[in-house]
């Protein structure tokens, strides 16, 4: 029989029974719109979060000191004394000095396209009249710009003059400008303070201001301090130190940064061969941001299946509220039987009745689990990120759950006896 | 005697052979209601069937219409040896061969008028606008135009069966199966459900077999037969005169909706049997024990 018509018979009877079929869809519209609000919110998550790894640099490779494995105290009778060494600090020698790294730099020429160091130096108070602001001010190369990325509203990073003769120069955020003096960007350049740092006096000389991040680091942990950047230089001469616990490489445009990761690991650990407790190790950010997504689409994964069973759940009430309406319809089918429907027109009715049912509530569902997904993404500060393939996928799975469960109830109607459908009271 | 297909059978509509149908088979409540029913029904014979409640005459409407099959027997339809058909064949020969009218009248509900006409036509695969335009010609040959959109549940018994038999003739069958189609109406709107049959038969030669309690409307049709504990006890010839009653509603004159069958019969000289001459093949069909 035409599919129009059978669609048209399940309308008819969608319509005498309106409360139930809806009470019948809630179960679908509820599964559909959490399995579509928890897509829409993970999606929004991951999206957001690779961004900021990105914005962090991805494809920078991080070097470390690192303490060596720990090896055990195995004495010849084989009795086992736990750990020979504990924790301990790295002194002086075994940190990562500056010549290693021009060093470095000199072996990758071509591999490198910048090598990013900071020191952290302290947090510093700058007050101007009645309002005060935090620095979180750290020493930094000029490849740190590039490792990580700054969109600067004013002004520029450090010039290389006064880079090299290690000027008092600051890079600051614009929250910090507009705390401080609530003057725009524009007007901060070339603006002079004062503050304390290491116990004595430093003037410092904004030349760039940058825009204020805006990630899920910074929505996490909202602070008062900001960020301000100094040429490592300066900050070497302030705290009298040159060598650091790590810095990062950001690789050259069409080099495989895995590959680099390891031969820097390997050129470096030549300085610490002889260093028996510590030693460098290198990673690269990509591969933690691809495991970070997987981990957060496995996460959505498992919450959506939680949420398909509240789909499951649904697909058993229309079941059942199928089984139900075939038995009230009986006589019905059996009239339908006398006037010649075979068993096939009839299980196809039932059928498209239960696909109906399912498509109205996971239509319904879909527009209700974006706007939560939506609400959710807001909530959390995201941009909500529906995912296309979820949506299109919820509606294919009602549709599925539609023709599983309404083969019982459908087949059964198809294979009533006509006399005794009939008869029926 | 074996039967053999004579002149006299090409007009046979109906041919049951030694019909037997029991219940419950091979377990102890095994029950048989059908003991080898022999009959035969000619095309555009007006046949009633009378008997007791219980006696097997639902029993034997259901075999007929097919919506049962029977335990032993021969039984062909219009040349279809219902044994060689499948479930699917079967639902197509009810689809286009017979008519059901029912007591309870079991127009779909929550379905008006005009699509309850049409359902026949639905599942024969007729065009939307050639079904509605049919099912509208129906309905007013039954004089129910004026209520082609009104749901069963907004019709009065009379009413319903007025569809009811409208709709039995969707598909213009050769044959109308109607079991006690007057049983739940009063004697007026059953005297109108009546007249509306013999129309059926006279004008369009229609083959009727009407299962009945009420000896007043066996006798208005062409051949009573009598059944009682499932075997057929007797028939005789009735008077296939109906009482006469003004039509409901006039046919529109020229535009004959019951189609005859392939040999059109005259309008108003209906097939039957004169009274007093045996029926064809009744010599075989008379008698069972």
């Amino acid at each position: 029989m035409l599919l129009g018509e059978n669609i048209r018979m399940a309308f008819t009877s969608l319509r005498a029974n309106k409360s139930r079929a809806l009470l019948t869809m809630l179960g679908i519209i509820i599964g559909i719109a959490s399995v579509i609000a928890i897509m829409t919110v993970g999606n929004s998550l991951t999206n957001s979060l690779s961004d900021t790894m990105q914005s962090q640099g991805a494809s920078n490779i991080s070097v470390y000191l690192t303490q060596r494995e720990p090896e055990e105290d195995r004495r010849e009778n084989g009795i086992t004394f736990g750990t020979l060494r504990s924790q301990r600090n790295p002194n002086r020698s075994d940190l990562i000095r500056t010549e290693m790294i021009l060093d470095l730099r000199e072996e990758f020429r071509e591999e490198i396209k910048a090598i990013s160091v900071q020191q952290n130096i302290e947090t510093v108070t700058v007050k101007a009249g009645t309002s005060s602001a935090d620095l979180e001010l750290s020493g930094v190369s000029n490849g740190y710009f590039q490792a990580t990325t700054f969109e600067l509203l004013a002004g520029t990073f450090f010039a290389p003059e006064d880079y090299a003769a290690g000027r008092p120069v600051i890079v600051v955020d614009e929250k910090f400008v507009s705390d401080l003096w609530d003057i725009s960007p524009e007007d901060a350049i070339g603006r002079s303070f004062t503050t304390q740092i290491n116990y004595s006096a430093a003037e410092l000389t904004i030349v760039g201001v940058y825009k204020s991040a805006q990630n899920a680091m910074a929505l996490l942990y909202p602070s008062r301090s900001t960020n301000a950047y100094v040429p490592l230089t300066y900050s070497n001469e302030l705290t009298h130190q040159d060598f650091y616990g790590g810095f990062d490489v950001v690789a050259s445009s069409g080099v495989d940064p895995n590959e680099l990761t390891g031969r820097i690991r390997d050129y470096l650990e030549g300085y610490y061969r002889s260093n028996d407790f510590f030693t460098v190790e290198a990673f690269c950010m990509a591969s933690l941001v691809e495991s970070l997504g997987q981990m957060l689409g496995t996460v959505t994964t498992a919450i959506s299946i939680i949420a398909g069973i509240a789909l499951l759940v649904g697909g058993v009430g229309v079941m059942n509220i199928m089984l139900v309406s075939i038995t009230e319809r009986t006589r019905e089918i059996g009239t339908r039987k006398a006037l010649g429907a075979t068993n096939a027109s009839i299980r196809v009715q039932f059928i498209t009745e239960a696909i109906i049912i399912c498509l109205i509530g996971g239509a319904i569902g879909v527009i209700l689990g974006l706007l939560l997904g939506a609400l959710g993404a807001k909530l959390l500060g995201y941009p909500a990120d529906p995912s296309l393939s979820s949506i299109l996928g919820s509606l294919l799975f009602s549709m599925f759950i539609g023709v599983f469960f309404g083969y019982y109830p459908a087949n059964k109607a198809a294979r009533m006896n006509p006399i005794e459908a009939l008869r029926y009271e | 005697m074996t039967p053999t297909m004579t002149e006299n059978d090409r007009k046979n509509i109906l041919f049951l052979r030694g019909i037997i149908k029991r219940f419950y088979i091979g377990q102890p409540n095994e029950l048989q209601i059908l003991n080898g029913i022999n009959l035969d029904v000619s095309e555009g014979e007006f046949v009633s069937i009378v008997g007791a409640s219980g006696s097997g005459k639902t029993t034997l409407m259901n075999v007929i219409g097919l919506l049962d099959r029977p335990t032993f027997g021969k039984y062909i339809i219009d040349g279809v040896d219902i044994d060689r058909a499948n479930d699917t064949e079967l639902s197509y020969i009810r689809n286009q061969k017979i008519g059901f009218v029912f007591q309870t009248y079991n127009l779909v509900p929550k379905t008006n008028a005009l699509k309850n006409v049409e359902l026949p036509m639905l599942y024969a695969g007729v065009p939307r606008r050639e079904r509605t335009e049919r099912a509208e010609a129906l309905l007013e040959m039954v004089g129910m135009s004026d209520r082609m959109k009104h749901m069963p549940e907004e019709l009065s018994g009379g009413q319903k069966q007025r569809v009811a038999i409208a709709r039995s003739l969707a598909n213009n069958p050769a044959i109308i199966l109607a079991d006690e189609p007057t049983g739940a109406l009063d004697s007026k709107t059953g005297r109108v459900v009546m007249d509306l049959f013999h129309r059926m038969n006279e004008e369009s030669g229609k083959t009727i077999l009407l299962i009945t309690h009420s000896e007043e409307l066996a006798n208005e049709t062409q051949r009573i037969v009598s059944i009682s504990d499932g075997n057929i006890t007797g028939q005789r010839p009735g008077s296939g005169q109906r009482i006469y009653h003004a039509p409901v509603h006039e046919h529109p004159a020229g535009q004959p909706i019951l189609q005859p069958e392939e040999q059109p019969q005259p309008v108003g000289q209906p097939v039957m049997q004169p009274v007093g001459q045996p029926q064809p093949a009744g010599e075989e069909a008379m008698v069972c024990s």
